[in-house]
């Protein structure tokens, strides 16, 4: 494994002076919510506050799409009582945004127990998306009790193995991994080898110039395993993508943002639209962070992302609900 | 021949002690264990099983109990027992019949482990 990889902390959110050699990060903690613009493989972070300072045409690309996770639907105590209202203030965000994406990718955790319900009510919500696409991965949630039989039937039509898949968007080749299936006692998430052959081979014969975006529910890099924030197979995964100039791995899980980048490689996690979730070990489990209702919604937010053709690099904006 | 004779008679008076004594005890056992172990309750909170480690009886019923605001289950890793989805407060029972030692975990969270021993 090579070592000294050149990191770069782009923005300290906290202004607690993160800045740990070989594995800086930008946080964005609960309320933080930022805009991060990623260009030539150097992310760059900006505050949602000052968002009106933006400027529109530097942002615009070739192909831009939002983000949204963890809508746990079903969810119905007290740290967020509304899921469905506030899945549907996510898409009416979505929705007024300056650059209209032309798809939505869901990051998993449709669901909170994996009822038929559930799904029916986020379908429903995200048929008020101006954006008609949506590219889905199942998290843990939408697996229950059937090992994902259900969520492939509803959003798994022409995906492989588990529920895995990839598509290419204006040059973009973008891969959606199932991490959530099978999982062993004391894991993490798994991808299995099954998928990581299928990935090996999806992505061969793909130039290295080809911008790749990764997505899954559980996060590709280990965020913070006692809390089984990570997955157990995914240095196999990230293996495969070391020809690419420019790799982007997006995903929920852990309700809150936090970026990395590594190499070629830009983790990202996103906020949930239901409740937000604690500090990796600021609390003694991961359960829901229960905030002041007036609160609620600048802990919860969408991604909106922008590619730009050229710099071969994706902008990455948070934003959040309130 | 009187020692023999001694000695048959005491056989006879061991014999019919047991034979008064051991239903009276099988009685007894069996009432003990009906009073204090033919149940057990392991707590689901803060993302763990608790007890992790729990020691009963053959014949004892465990009944898990969900205090978390999350759904979790309870899986066997030998595929001995497997609960459906529990919400808050939801409970799952199993009746464990045989010796051995049980190991079990969160299928959604699988950081969390338990083992149910059974003797």
């Amino acid at each position: 494994m090579p070592q000294s990889k050149k990191d770069e902390l782009v923005h300290d959110h906290n202004h607690d002076g993160v800045d740990r050699r070989g594995f800086l990060k930008c946080m964005a903690w609960a309320g933080t919510g930022a805009l991060c613009v990623m260009q030539g493989g150097v992310l760059k972070s900006y505050s949602m506050s000052r968002a009106n300072e933006w400027n529109a045409a530097k942002m615009a690309g070739e192909l831009s799409f939002a983000q949204i996770s963890d809508s746990h639907m079903g969810f119905n105590k007290p740290a967020n009582p509304d899921v469905a209202g506030t899945l549907k203030a996510a898409v009416e965000k979505i929705n007024a945004l300056s650059i209209q994406p032309e798809f939505l990718l869901h990051t998993g955790d449709i669901s909170h127990l994996a009822k038929p319900e559930e799904f029916d009510t986020v379908d429903q919500i995200l048929k008020g998306a101006v954006a008609k696409d949506v590219f889905f991965v199942p998290g843990e949630h939408d697996v229950i009790g059937d090992e994902g039989q259900q969520y492939r039937d509803r959003y798994g039509k022409g995906t492989k193995g588990e529920g895995w898949y990839s598509f290419d968007k204006k040059g973009v080749h973008f891969v959606g991994l199932v991490n959530v299936v099978n999982l062993k006692a004391g894991g993490l998430g798994n991808l299995g080898s099954e998928q990581l052959e299928w990935l090996e081979d999806d992505v061969k014969q793909l130039k290295s110039s080809t911008p790749i975006v990764v997505f899954a529910h559980i996060p590709l890099w280990s965020v913070y395993p006692e809390w089984g924030w990570g997955t157990d197979d995914s240095a196999q995964a990230l293996s495969y993508l070391k020809k690419f100039g420019s790799v982007s791995v997006l995903n929920g899980h852990i309700h809150q943002i936090m970026q990395k980048v590594e190499g070629n490689v830009t983790f990202h996690t996103a906020m949930s639209t239901a409740f937000p979730q604690p500090q990796p070990g600021k609390a003694d489990s991961p359960g829901p962070m229960k905030v002041p209702a007036e609160q609620l919604r600048s802990v919860l937010g969408i991604t909106d992302v922008n590619f730009v053709r050229g710099q071969q690099a994706l902008a990455i904006v948070d934003s959040q609900l309130a | 021949m009187d020692r023999i004779l001694n000695r048959i008679g005491l056989a006879a008076l061991v014999i019919t002690a047991f034979a008064l004594l051991t239903p009276v005890d099988r009685h007894a056992n069996a009432a003990g264990q009906g009073q204090t172990a033919t149940s057990a309750a392991v707590k689901i909170d803060n993302f763990s099983f608790g007890p992790a480690a729990v020691t009963v009886p053959v014949g004892t019923t465990v009944t898990w109990t969900n205090q978390d605001d999350i759904p979790h289950t309870v899986v066997s890793t030998d595929n001995v027992f497997k609960s459906k989805a529990l919400d808050t407060d939801d409970k799952f029972s199993f009746v464990f019949t045989k010796p051995g030692t049980y190991s079990y975990f969160c299928s959604i969270h699988p950081k969390m482990t338990g083992q149910i021993i059974v003797q």
